[in-house]
């Protein structure tokens, strides 16, 4: 037991008088933070469009109102042709293009079928692609309807015509479809992971490198204690690294956390305990801290970015990928940070996403420790 | 439990992949002797110390550290040996008196004494003035002599030495080796692995290592002894002639440049006078002619080309 606060006591000297690395460790996590929490949430609601109507009718002016008015599309740019349209779409001027053409208001006129030709950009992000196409094909369609309404009442028929359903959709829990409320609680556990793998698996691997890793196998000291001597030490520098990225969160992002804090207290701690647990195991894997950090990127990092639900949805992924991201706890921990920040959910609700984070946890823990042989 | 025999090797192979680095090794090592294991990088002594003290499963064969096995008792082992790498593996973002401080913990040095015994070491390492410097601070001799006292604050009765002098001047090798030999004479047991030959010198016994296996196992004289002839050392004005000039004298068994001058070693019976007559002969200016004594770098390359022109297996006790 004296060896444990023995091998804790070293590794805190190796934090404290490394005052740079000290100040790397404690600045990036925050500094990232607040880089990435508005580098995100910045949204794209002005789509740039250009716009060519051939037609030159009300009608066709009263149509392009209606994407005008939306507040979603911008017009950039005034085109005289298809040829005109593409070119700005090509030159990255305009990501949407509209065209009316010359017998737009000759067909409505006539109440014949008025054909209009939209433009997407799709080598942009495809979830983005999607998001044009919906709001596109929506005010097309509300265009439409008003242009039949019209032409309903103009044939005569009752007053007051009037479209038979109309929904409203009342978003939950983040009213104001703010963007912030969803990628800033996205972002604390991937950062947490990063510095928690990364310091326990460069710790290791360092004295691996520098050889004193062999000095310390010829001793009698346990397994068990070498390994959590190190570790207790970052779980205090992870543990100061999640109330910065909190206090951030409340103070600069105006999140509060709608749950209890000490839920997502306890359970950050368990996340961030696996979490340098699988940097020793990873550790256990690499001979250089080159090494090392290529495992932690490409087995865990890269991997709970894309596959957590960080930024992509989990529905409809393979199979194969969606036991992988079961098997990060980051997963798990996403998923409860924000429904604790977000909806308040309790520790109760959460239950499904709670036994998954503590059983890995645990295992990787557990593993890392009694992976590590004293043997070369 | 008890043998009068430190370390006890049998057999030991040590195999990576298709390499080889320890085949078929045997000796023993009684306690309190200093035992050298004497050879180029890549003979197999940093091996066979990582498998004595237990940190190395060998492939095959049996080792024994006071009477404990390698492979079944590694932990009885790691209490009762101090280990010092060539990396001189200390701390140096810590002290000499937090490096010391460390290593007394993690061998459970009892706490009464703890303080007395890092002050004892702190002395004898003479760290006096810098004990409060951070190690990375100090020069390649203090910290040579900080590690030997980490690796000896649990008062170990069997210490491993591996390349423990690389890269330190020789005034500093020497005082060096005088506080092994205080270590020896108090019934310390100890293995040195080097490739200084001139270090072999200080050890009781020595084993010359090459491409893993043993080929020679005595004390300096004895491997002295095994030379045959007579070692002569010729200075001369053109090394190279006198050479060739040699090659083709009868009675010379050896023959190796060694800077400017020339080590060769003649069959018994044939006279020093008659070699100095032939290279004047030669129309060559010899300066000085005389007997030497071997060193063990001598003794090494002909032990290494009497294997080579008679291959046999591994050479035991």
């Amino acid at each position: 037991m004296e060896r444990l606060w023995t091998i804790m006591r070293k590794e805190a000297y190796h934090i404290w008088r490394d005052p740079r690395t000290l100040g790397l460790i404690l600045l990036l996590p925050g500094l990232l933070l607040i880089l990435l929490g508005f580098g995100i949430s910045g949204e794209s609601q002005d789509l740039s469009m250009v716009v060519a109507d051939l037609s030159h009718t009300d009608a066709s002016r009263r149509y392009l109102e209606a994407y005008v008015a939306s507040d979603d599309f911008e017009v950039v740019a005034v085109a005289d042709s298809e040829a005109e349209i593409l070119a700005h779409i090509d030159g990255g001027h305009a990501q949407v293009g509209l065209l009316i053409p010359e017998d737009f208001g000759r067909s409505l006129e006539t109440g014949a079928t008025a054909e209009v030709q939209l433009y997407v950009n799709g080598s942009a992000d495809p979830t983005n692609v999607q998001t044009i196409q919906l709001k596109l094909s929506a005010i097309g369609q509300m265009a439409s309807q008003n242009i039949l309404v019209r032409r309903v009442t103009r044939a005569g028929a009752a007053m007051g015509l009037s479209l038979p359903i109309e929904t409203f959709v009342k978003t939950l829990y983040n009213p104001n479809g703010d963007r912030k409320l969803y990628i800033i609680p996205g972002l604390i556990p991937v950062i947490l992971e990063l510095q928690g793998l990364l310091l326990s698996a460069l710790a290791i691997v360092k004295e691996r490198e520098q050889g004193t890793m062999e000095q310390l196998i010829v001793t009698t000291i346990k397994p068990w204690e070498l390994m959590l001597g190190k570790i207790i030490p970052y779980l205090a520098v992870s543990t100061f690294t999640l109330l910065s990225m909190l206090a951030l969160s409340q103070l600069l992002f105006g999140i509060t956390i709608a749950g209890s804090f000490w839920d997502l207290f306890g359970l950050s701690l368990i996340f961030i305990i696996g979490s340098l647990g699988m940097g020793v195991l990873i550790s256990n894997l690499a001979q250089s801290q080159m090494q090392a950090m290529y495992l932690a990127m490409f087995i865990v990092l890269i991997p709970s970015i894309i596959l957590s639900g960080m930024i992509y949805p989990r529905d409809g992924m393979p199979l194969a990928s969606l036991i992988y991201s079961e098997l990060l706890p980051v997963t798990h921990y996403l998923t409860i940070l924000r429904a604790i920040f977000l909806r308040g959910a309790t520790a109760e609700a959460l239950w499904p996403s709670i036994w998954p984070l503590i059983g890995l946890s645990i295992v990787y823990f557990v593993a890392s420790v009694f992976v590590f042989r004293k043997r070369i | 439990m008890s043998t009068v025999n430190a370390i006890e090797i049998h057999d030991l192979v040590q195999s990576f992949g298709g390499f080889t680095a320890v085949n078929h090794v045997s000796f023993d090592v009684p306690r309190g002797e200093i035992f050298g294991l004497l050879g180029p990088n890549g003979a197999g002594k940093t091996t066979t110390i990582r498998i004595l003290c237990g940190i190395l499963l060998p492939t095959s064969g049996r080792a024994s550290v006071l009477g404990y096995d390698v492979a079944r008792q590694p932990e009885e082992i790691k209490k009762r040996i101090g280990y010092m790498s060539q990396k001189f593996s200390l701390y140096g973002d810590l002290t000499p008196t937090e490096n010391l401080d460390f290593y007394a913990s993690i061998y459970a040095v009892p706490r009464a004494g703890r303080a007395r015994r890092v002050a004892e070491l702190i002395e004898m390492a003479g760290l006096g003035e810098h004990r409060r410097v951070l190690t990375r601070e100090l020069s390649g001799a203090w910290r040579q002599r900080l590690a030997l006292a980490c690796a000896i604050v649990h008062r170990p009765p069997m210490l491993f030495l591996d390349e423990a002098t690389a890269g330190v001047d020789p005034v500093s090798r020497r005082e060096f080796w005088d506080l092994i030999y205080t270590m020896a004479g108090e019934g310390t047991s100890v293995l040195a692995t080097t490739h200084y030959m001139d270090e072999a010198e200080y050890c009781n016994r020595i084993g010359m290592m090459h491409a893993g296996e043993l080929i020679a196992l005595a004390s300096p004289d004895e491997l002295r002894a095994q030379l045959p002839g007579t070692l002569i050392q010729i200075d001369c004005d053109r090394p190279t002639a006198a050479y060739q000039a040699l090659e083709s004298m009868s009675g010379i068994l050896e023959l190796a440049v060694h800077g400017a001058r020339l080590h060769v070693s003649l069959a018994d019976g044939r006279d020093a006078e008659a070699v100095r007559d032939g290279l004047v002969e030669a129309g060559l200016t010899v300066r000085g002619l005389g007997v030497i004594q071997p060193s063990l770098e001598d003794i090494f390359l002909y032990m290494v080309q009497q294997r080579q022109s008679a291959p046999t297996h591994g050479l035991g006790e």
